[in-house]
C-alpha cells in the first residue's frame, strides 16, 4: 500500500485531486447496478493504473479481491432465496430449509463482487498515486493531530511489516523455535518499542509545540483541473444515467443505447486526463 | 551565553534504584564541537537527553540540579520547545524519519513552528542543499538505505537551524564510508555555521580528530573534561578501554602529544624517525585462486557460486563461491548493500540462492543484527535451561527481564542461545555484532568467538568495525555488489586500505601488515625514536 513515485499526469495532480478522484471511482462503483457499465469501469480502471505507471500495484490487488469476490458469488448463491431460475437443487438443509442455486443469485453475488473488485482496485491505485504527506497535510488545517496520527500510522506500516519479518527469521535461527505466542507477543512489544522512539522523535522534532500550519498557495496545474473535472464527471454521470437493470426475480437488463453511452462515458472520464503528458514529472 | 549548562544534575530514570546521572556539573559554550566518551551505561545518551529535554520530560523520573539549554531552563521548557534550539539525532535512522517522504520529512520540523508555506519550502531547499541531499527529496522513506537515513533524519533535526546539535552515536549503524561521511559533515556544520555539537561516540577514534574538547562519564559521573590529547593521556592511566588504538600506540612508544587522530600520530612517528617508508604498490590477490586452492579441502560451509537475483531487481549476491574450514575466522567486509547479509542468511539456510550451491558440514548458528530480537520471554531463565545459561556465564541473569540486560549482555544471551543445543554448531555466523557496544564488550565479544573456533567451530561475522575484525579474524573477505572483491589475510586486507583499515594501519601506511597497537610495538619498539620526541 505503499507510494510509488512516477512520472504521470495521476502523480503531478496535486494530492486532494488525485484522492477525489479515486473516490469518485469507488462513488461509481457503489451507484452502478449494471455489471457491463461495472465491468467497463473496471476496464477503465485498469488502464487508469497502467497509464499512472503503477498498474502492476493495481493488478495485484487483485489477489486480495478475488478471494474475497469469490467467496461473495458463493455466499449469495447459497443464502439468496430470490431467483426463479434454479441451477441446482441441492435438497433440504435442516433449519435453512431447501438450498437451490438460481442463476439471478449468481449473477448478482457476481455484480456485487465486481463492486468490491473495483472499490480494492481504486483504492490500490489511490495508494500507489496520491502522496500520503501531501494529502495529510492539507487536512492537517481541519485537524493537525489526527492527520499527523495518520502519517505516523502509514508510516509505522512497513516498519512494523520489516521488524516482524526480522523478528520471525531470528526465531527461525533458534535451535529450538519458540511457540507462535510468544512470537507475537515480542512483535508486540517490539512495536511498542519502535512506537515510543517514534514519539521521542515527534517530541525533538517540535510535535509538543505545533501550530497550525498557513495556507500554502499553489496555482491549479493542467492536471489539477483535468483530474478534477474526469472526479466531476464520473460521479455526475453514475447518478445521471443509471441504466436500468434488476437481477431479481428474474434477469433483466436491456442493452439499450443509455447503457452503451454512460459505459463509453466513463471510460472517456477515466482516462481522458491521462492523454496530457506535459509537466507530469515532480 | 552558553549552549549547555548544568549545575549539580542528578537523575533517576522511573523504576530505577540507581541515578543514570550524579551531580553533574558542566558548562558547553556556543560552538564548541565536545565528544562525549565512556562505557555502555556511563550516562551519555542520558546527558544527550537533557541537552534535548527528553530527560526528564519524556522519560519522567527524578531530577534534581539545574540545566540550561541556549538560555531556557529545562524545568520551564520541554522538548518541543527546546526544538526551536536544539536538533537531535539518535542513534537508530528507521525510528526518526516519520514521514513518508523526504521533503515531508525536512518540512515537518519547520510546520510544527507554524512557518508559512514559503518559508517551510525555502528552510527544506536550504537544508538539502547543505547536507548533499536535494536528490534524495522526492524519494519515499522507506526505500532509503541507512546511511540516507541517517543523513535525512539529520537534515531534520537541521532544518530549524539549532544552535545546539546532540548526536546519539549517529554513525553506529552505517558503514565506514557512510560515518566518515557523516562526520566530516559534522564537522563542516561546526566550522561553517558555527552550530554547537555535543557527539557520543563509541569508535572515538573516527571523531577525536575534530573534536574540541572530550568529555568522559563512568556511572552517570564527570571523570575527564579534557581537549582530546588531556583525555588520551588520562585514558592511558585511567580507563585504556577509551583510548584510541593511535594513542595506545603512541604512549606505547613512550613517545608524545597522545594524536587525536591519523595525521598527528604520523607527525609524531616522523618526528622521532619511526615512522616507515610507505610500502611498495602490490597487486591485488586473486579472488578466483584460493577458491580454486580450496576446492579439495574439507569445509564445514562452502558456498559455490551462489546468486541471489531478487525478482524484478538486482542481483544481491553475483556468484559468490567461498570455502569456510573449522576452525577458521573469517570476517566479511563492505559498504552497506555489498550483500554481507544476504551470504549469511544463505549460510544458515534462511533464504535458498536462485542459482549455486550452499553446502554444510553441520548445523549453522545465525546471529542477526539485532540480538533482541531472540529474546522473547520475560526471564532470561526461560530463554535458555540452567545447565546453557551457567555455560553462558549468564546464570546470575536468571531471574531478569531481558530487556533489563544491557547491550552486552542481551548480545551474550542471543549467542548462547544460537549456539545451545545437543550438537555444537558446524559454523557460527554473526551480523555487525558489535553496533552500540563499547571496546570492553568487543574485545570479550572477540575472546568468546576465538573460544568457539578453537572448538572446530568456523566462525563467519559481517562488520563495519576494522578494529574488531583485525582482533579476531585469520581471514578477510571483501564484498562489493555481491561478488568477493578480495579474499586474503587480515593483515594484507585491513593494512591497504583507506575505509577497510585498522587506525594502526592508516597510521603506519600499512607497514608489514601491521594491524594493531600490540604488534606495532613488537616491530617498531626496538627501533630507537630520537630523544627529544620522547616524553
Amino acid at each position: 500500500m505503499s507510494y510509488l513515485r512516477r512520472a504521470s499526469p495521476l502523480h503531478a495532480a496535486r494530492a486532494s485531486v488525485g484522492a477525489a478522484y479515486c473516490a469518485a471511482l469507488v462513488f461509481a462503483a457503489l451507484e452502478l447496478g449494471d455489471p457491463l457499465v461495472l465491468g467497463a469501469l473496471a476496464l477503465a480502471l485498469l488502464g487508469a493504473g497502467a497509464a499512472a505507471g503503477v498498474g502492476g500495484r493495481v493488478a495485484r490487488s487483485l489477489y486480495l479481491s478475488v478471494p474475497m469476490a469469490i467467496l461473495i458469488v458463493a455466499v449469495n448463491a447459497l443464502v439468496s432465496r430470490e431467483g426463479l431460475t434454479v441451477l441446482v437443487r441441492l435438497g433440504d438443509a435442516g433449519p435453512l430449509g431447501q438450498l437451490d442455486i438460481t442463476l439471478e443469485a449468481i449473477a448478482y453475488g457476481a455484480k456485487e463482487a465486481l463492486v468490491l473488485v473495483v472499490i480494492i482496485a481504486a483504492c490500490a491505485l489511490a495508494g500507489a498515486a496520491v502522496d500520503p504527506d501531501e494529502l495529510l497535510r492539507s487536512l492537517r488545517r481541519v485537524s493537525f493531530r489526527s492527520a499527523l496520527t495518520a502519517t505516523i500510522a502509514t508510516r509505522m506500516v512497513p516498519l512494523l511489516a520489516l521488524d516482524a519479518r526480522r523478528i520471525g527469521e531470528a526465531q527461525r535461527c533458534r535451535p529450538r523455535p519458540a511457540g507462535r505466542l510468544a512470537v507475537m507477543r515480542a512483535i508486540t512489544a517490539n512495536a511498542l518499542d519502535r512506537s515510543l522512539d517514534i514519539a521521542a522523535t515527534l517530541e525533538v522534532r517540535g510535535y509538543g509545540s505545533a501550530r497550525r500550519p498557513r495556507r500554502a498557495r499553489r496555482p491549479w496545474s493542467r492536471h489539477d483541473l483535468a483530474f478534477a473535472a474526469a472526479a466531476a464527471a464520473i460521479v455526475a454521470l453514475s447518478i445521471a444515467l443509471p441504466a436500468p437493470f434488476s437481477f431479481y426475480p428474474s434477469i433483466h437488463g436491456p442493452l439499450g443505447a443509455r447503457t452503451w453511452l454512460l459505459a463509453g462515458g466513463l471510460v472517456l472520464a477515466v482516462l481522458a486526463p491521462f492523454a496530457q503528458r506535459r509537466g507530469i514529472l515532480r | 551565553m552558553n549552549a549547555l549548562e548544568l549545575a549539580g544534575v542528578t537523575y533517576t530514570y522511573p523504576g530505577s534504584a540507581a541515578p543514570a546521572l550524579r551531580d553533574v556539573t558542566l558548562e558547553i559554550a556556543q560552538g564548541e564541537f565536545v565528544v562525549l566518551a565512556g562505557g555502555s551505561a556511563a550516562g551519555k545518551s542520558t546527558l544527550l537527553g537533557v541537552a534535548s529535554g527528553l530527560v526528564p520530560h519524556f522519560h519522567g523520573g527524578r531530577f534534581d540540579g539545574r540545566a540550561e539549554i541556549c538560555g531556557m531552563g529545562l524545568r520551564e521548557h520541554g522538548p518541543a520547545a527546546l526544538a526551536v534550539e536544539v536538533g537531535t539525532l539518535f542513534q537508530d535512522p528507521e525510528t526518526q524519519v516519520v514521514m513518508g517522504t523526504v521533503r515531508a520529512e525536512l518540512a515537518f520540523p519547520l510546520e510544527n513552528r507554524g512557518h508559512g508555506g514559503v518559508a517551510v519550502a525555502r528552510g527544506v531547499e536550504e537544508v538539502a542543499l547543505a547536507l548533499g541531499i536535494e536528490s534524495l527529496l522526492e524519494r519515499s522513506t522507506v526505500h532509503l538505505s541507512g546511511g540516507e537515513l541517517q543523513r535525512v533524519a539529520l537534515g531534520a533535526a537541521l532544518a530549524g537551524r539549532p544552535r545546539l546539535l546532540v548526536l546519539d552515536e549517529p554513525t553506529s549503524q552505517l558503514d565506514p564510508v557512510a560515518g566518515d561521511e557523516l562526520l566530516g559533515l559534522l564537522a563542516r556544520l561546526n566550522e561553517e555555521w558555527g552550530t554547537t555539537i555535543v557527539l557520543a561516540e563509541h569508535r572515538l577514534e573516527r571523531c577525536l580528530g575534530a573534536a574540541d574538547r572530550v568529555i568522559a562519564l563512568a556511572r552517570g559521573e564527570v571523570v575527564c573534561d579534557a581537549a582530546p590529547s588531556g583525555f588520551l593521556e588520562w585514558a592511558h592511566g585511567a580507563a585504556p578501554a577509551l583510548e584510541t588504538p593511535g594513542a595506545t600506540l603512541i604512549a606505547g612508544l613512550g613517545l608524545a602529544p597522545a594524536p587525536a587522530g591519523v595525521k598527528q600520530a604520523r607527525s609524531t612517528l616522523r618526528a622521532a624517525g619511526l615512522l616507515p617508508d610507505p610500502p611498495q604498490a602490490q597487486a591485488e590477490p586473486e579472488p578466483a585462486s584460493r577458491w580454486r586452492r580450496e576446492r579439495g579441502r574439507p569445509a564445514n560451509l562452502r558456498l559455490r557460486r551462489v546468486w541471489h537475483e531478487r525478482s524484478g531487481g538486482p542481483a544481491i549476491l553475483a556468484g559468490v563461491s567461498l570455502s569456510v574450514a573449522a576452525g577458521e575466522r573469517v570476517v566479511l567486509l563492505g559498504r552497506n548493500g555489498a550483500g554481507k547479509s544476504t551470504l549469511l542468511r544463505h549460510a544458515a539456510g534462511l533464504l535458498e540462492p536462485t542459482r549455486g550451491q550452499v553446502q554444510r558440514s553441520g548445523r549453522v548458528a545465525l546471529l542477526l543484527q539485532n540480538p533482541g530480537d531472540y529474546l522473547i520471554h520475560d526471564r532470561v531463565g526461560d530463554e535458555l535451561d540452567a545447565t546453557e545459561l551457567q555455560r553462558a556465564g549468564l546464570g546470575a541473569l536468571a531471574d531478569r527481564h531481558p530487556r533489563d540486560c544491557s547491550g552486552g549482555e542481551r548480545q551474550r544471551l542471543a549467542l548462547a542461545i544460537v549456539t545451545a543445543g545437543e550438537e555444537p554448531p558446524a559454523v557460527l555466523c554473526l551480523d555487525e555484532p558489535t553496533r552500540g557496544m563499547d571496546r570492553a564488550a568487543k574485545a570479550t565479544l572477540a575472546q568468546e568467538l576465538i573460544a568457539h573456533s578453537q572448538r572446530g567451530v568456523a566462525v563467519v561475522v559481517a562488520t563495519h568495525d576494522p578494529e574488531f575484525a583485525a582482533a579476531f579474524a585469520t581471514r578477510a573477505v571483501l564484498l562489493a555488489d555481491g561478488r568477493v572483491l578480495a579474499d586474503s589475510s587480515p593483515a594484507d586486507l585491513l593494512s591497504g586500505g583507506w575505509y577497510f583499515a585498522t587506525e594502526t594501519a592508516r597510521i603506519l601506511g600499512g607497514h608489514r601488515g601491521i594491524l594493531t597497537p600490540a604488534q606495532a610495538l613488537a616491530q617498531l619498539g626496538a627501533v630507537e625514536a630520537s630523544p627529544g620526541a620522547r616524553r
